[in-house]
């Protein structure tokens, strides 16, 4: 019990740490690593809670595909970052105001929040059902009573895919590109034609 | 014992601190796509932990959807920066008024 304590203070602490380096790190490449660190935390506390498979799901997919995409697009894009930086001090006592105001809101809110009658809101953490692992459990619901939302799910996906393609597909000028139709519909009266040149004359081609 | 209150406050702290990334780096729109995603990483959190405590299934895989729309949005959201860099060939975007909004 007191190995799960400890490991959830650890958890919390090195995510809220990265996420502060996130947002305040002079190089971007800094902060999609400081991401990375986040994300991997979060994986610890879910796995705390139970839900192994979101847990996994994070550091594969955010790891593995999201924070990878950051890194590529930080690295391609070549910018001067120095001067992005400009005006923070301007905006850091409103954001530091703004963001004290949530943080107290938000606090106040989840200590003074009592479950409704309904809730059932139980102080033990939840377990798979009998003979079910975690992602079993999840599965169990997302396949049947999910179906719809699932699917929608992919859809999403499937657009921002198209999406993110269209908005970034360009085509190059005065690149040469393979063109299929024009190579099929080529034929010998096109392509070949005999020449007499007279002597001591070359061929107009 | 730790209890629900503490996985909230976690996530109310990394939500807030999302909130501070987007004011404290207005001008670098990578940084504020990072800050969302912890604002969402947070949300993540009070789902996961809030489907742990009520002995239900349902906040996990409402969290795998929301997982979902943060790819999504993070690759769209690259796409345009990409694109945007392209014409400007600068990512600055407080003074992006080429729709002349």
């Amino acid at each position: 019990m007191t190995t799960a304590i400890f490991a959830f203070y650890l958890f919390a602490t090195v995510l809220l740490v990265a996420a502060v380096m996130v947002i305040s790190a002079r190089n971007p490449v800094h902060s999609v690593l400081w991401l990375i660190v986040c994300f991997f935390n979060a994986a610890g506390l879910f796995l705390l809670l139970g839900a192994e498979f979101l847990a996994m799901l994070l550091v594969i997919v955010y790891v593995g595909a999201v924070a990878v995409l950051f890194l590529f697009v930080v690295m391609m894009l070549d910018i001067d970052f120095a001067t992005l930086r400009s005006g923070t001090a301007r905006y850091l006592p409103l954001g530091l105001a703004v963001a004290g105001v949530i943080l107290a809101e938000l606090l106040l809110a989840t200590s003074g929040w009592v479950g409704g009658d309904g809730a059932g809101l139980a102080t033990t953490l939840a377990s798979a059902p009998e003979g079910m692992s975690n992602t079993q459990w999840i599965g169990s619901q997302l396949y049947t009573r999910y179906l719809f939302v699932f699917q929608a799910a992919g859809l999403v996906l499937l657009v921002s895919m198209i999406g993110a393609i269209v908005l970034t597909h360009r085509q190059r000028i005065g690149t040469k590109r393979q063109d299929i139709s024009a190579q099929v519909a080529r034929t010998p009266a096109s392509a070949v034609h005999t020449a007499k040149p007279a002597l001591g004359q070359g061929v107009e081609l | 014992m730790i209890g629900l209150e503490h996985y909230l406050a976690v996530s109310a702290a990394l939500f807030v601190l999302g909130v501070l990334g987007i004011f404290l780096n207005r001008k670098n729109i990578i940084i504020i796509l990072m800050s969302i995603e912890l604002i969402l990483l947070a949300v993540n959190i009070n789902f996961v932990a809030f489907s742990a405590f009520l002995h239900q299934v349902h906040g996990q895989i409402f969290a795998m959807f929301v997982l979902t729309v943060a790819a999504g949005e993070a690759a769209i959201g690259l796409a345009i920066l990409v694109i945007y860099f392209r014409n400007r060939g600068t990512i600055a975007v407080d003074d992006a008024d080429m729709l002349k909004g």
